[in-house]
């Protein structure tokens, strides 16, 4: 089972290698549109601070929902996924394989920028530590919550659209911590309770959201 | 609970426009719905009559 | 009677044998719920006294709690019925749960609606941040995620398989995004600015609620039956009985 995983797993990641571009598509993303932001509320420095967790951790999450078509869909093209469903190995682990390839691509990225752009906002130096790790429990979550709606709208015409009106919902918790732990550590309460509740989502996600995917691709390959 | 009068009654103490503009919208969104599903309904059977009579034409046809 | 002539309820799990129940059901429904909203409505206006603080306004809420309670309680109906069509393969479970999307997305709208025309004489905004009111914001888009993914399905069968996971995932979720928006809510503004802070139940407002809930309920039902028929003969339009139906409404 392991090895089913380091499979994929190295698949995936050669295959994202080769076409740079996607790589470089989610960070790309993100850096524009944190960037965006004083540009349009103005540079006035409290105000960006007071913003900055919930802008930088929208931003993550929109450039996670922007990557969750390259999930499964080209695979589903190229015919791989069924050989993945016919194989002796267990669903499971494959997705999981998959979606770690996908969280190393699109969202570790994410984790390593986002001390600079939070220098932008002029965010102090223990809220971008906390920054940093909120968002590195928390952009798995995202990748492992969106597999799921990936695997729902395989093939589906406008799925673009739909993946992201499904995964919005179940991102609300994530975000509402996620932003909320930095802005804890800011105004001095402490992010420990944030922080442990978004573990607890990761290790809830992580038992729950491969097994929901696994049936979604095969209600979607019937 | 006594109004007094239809005046009254219309004005809700002031909040006339939040009181009846949550209670008429529900009605409305209600019938509306209602609305919906008989025409719905309507439909159905309109569109699967037309569809077994094509049905039926061709099977004479054919046979 | 022997034992292969005892009655089974699971006679009423075939399309056929529940199209015509449903239609035998459905004017009762109808009929309750106009008796019990008449009732509700005669309490709310005319029994329920003013309120020292709110005035005339709270009467709101004789629309805008029992709406969201059908709103939370049809979509846990809708993941149930989803649930088993899922995991017992049966057609008919999961034509009711389609059917029962829209009229939760309908009741999630005017709790909404509802609870923005009562914030505004409360607290001076059309919308407010609350905890409930932001989860309801939510679980309408849950259910406008489930109709979308189903009407965007081709194939019904897999629509119905596709939309029962993401009603299940649904269900799991809605505890924690409220636990979430309730944790966020509170934080950051505090306990004043909440629905919970309603005028202390008279024991009027209370009934008035309940009746009004009740007369919603029977509502639903009677829609979601009337829905689930229609339902029905699109599915199942290749069979000889609803060619038969059809042919002797049309």
């Amino acid at each position: 089972m392991i090895r089913a995983f380091g499979w994929v797993l190295r698949r995936d990641l050669m295959l994202a290698f080769r076409r740079r571009g996607d790589v470089v598509n989610a960070l790309v993303f993100f850096v524009i549109v944190v960037s965006l932001f004083p540009l349009g509320v103005g540079p006035e420095a409290s105000q960006l601070r007071n913003m900055a967790p919930g802008v930088l951790w929208v931003a993550a999450l929109l450039a996670c929902m922007l990557s969750l078509a390259r999930l499964f869909a080209p695979d589903h093209q190229d015919g791989t996924l069924e050989q993945m469903l016919l194989a002796g190995e267990p669903l499971v682990v494959l997705v999981l394989g998959k979606v770690a390839a996908h969280w190393l691509v699109s969202g570790l990225p994410l984790v390593l920028m986002a001390p600079l752009l939070g220098l932008q906002f002029d965010l102090p130096g223990d809220a971008l530590g906390v920054l940093c790790v909120s968002l590195l429990i928390g952009t798995p979550i995202l990748s492992l919550i969106g597999a799921v709606a990936a695997a729902l709208t395989l093939g589906v015409r406008g799925s673009g659209v739909l993946v992201s009106l499904l995964v919005l919902p179940l991102y609300v918790p994530v975000l509402v911590f996620g932003a909320g732990s930095v802005g804890a550590t800011a105004s001095g309460t402490g992010a420990e309770a944030h922080l442990l509740l978004l573990g607890g989502f990761l290790t809830l996600s992580l038992v729950l959201a491969p097994w929901a995917s696994a049936a979604a691709l095969r209600i979607a390959m019937e | 609970m006594n109004w007094g009068s239809w005046q009254n009654f219309i004005a809700m103490g002031g909040y006339g426009l939040y009181v009846w503009g949550s209670y008429v919208v529900t009605l409305v969104v209600l019938a509306a719905e209602i609305a919906a599903l008989v025409m719905r309904r309507r439909g159905v059977i309109e569109r699967l009559s037309t569809f077994y009579a094509a049905r039926r034409r061709n099977h004479e046809t054919e046979t | 009677m022997t034992k292969s002539e005892r009655f089974s309820w699971f006679v009423f799990s075939s399309p056929q044998t529940f199209y015509p129940l449903a239609g035998k059901l459905q004017p009762w429904f109808a009929a309750a719920a106009a008796l019990l909203c008449a009732v509700g409505l005669y309490i709310s206006f005319f029994v329920a006294p003013t309120d020292a603080q709110q005035g005339e306004s709270y009467r709101i809420i004789f629309i805008h709690v029992p709406a969201a309670w059908m709103s939370m309680f049809l979509y846990l109906v809708m993941g149930f019925w989803s649930g088993v069509g899922l995991v017992l393969n049966t057609r008919l479970s999961s034509m009711v749960a389609t059917a029962l999307a829209p009229t939760g997305a309908l009741f999630t709208f005017i709790a909404l609606w509802t609870g923005a025309l009562w914030g505004k004489p409360t607290w001076g905004t059309w919308w407010v941040w609350d905890a409930r009111l932001t989860s309801e914001l939510i679980l309408l888009f849950l259910y406008i995620g489930f109709m979308a993914l189903q009407a965007a399905i081709d194939d019904p069968r897999r629509a119905d398989k596709a939309g029962a996971v993401l009603a299940l995932v649904g269900v799991v979720n809605i505890p924690i995004i409220y636990f979430s928006v309730q944790w966020w809510s509170t934080l950051h503004q505090g306990a004043s600015v909440s629905m919970k802070s309603a005028p202390t139940m008279a024991a009027t407002m209370l009934l008035g609620m309940l009746i009004m809930a009740l007369g919603f309920w029977m509502y639903s039902i009677a829609a979601v039956l009337a829905r689930v028929r229609s339902i029905i003969l699109e599915r199942e339009r290749h069979t000889d009985w609803v060619a038969e139906e059809v042919g002797a409404r049309a």
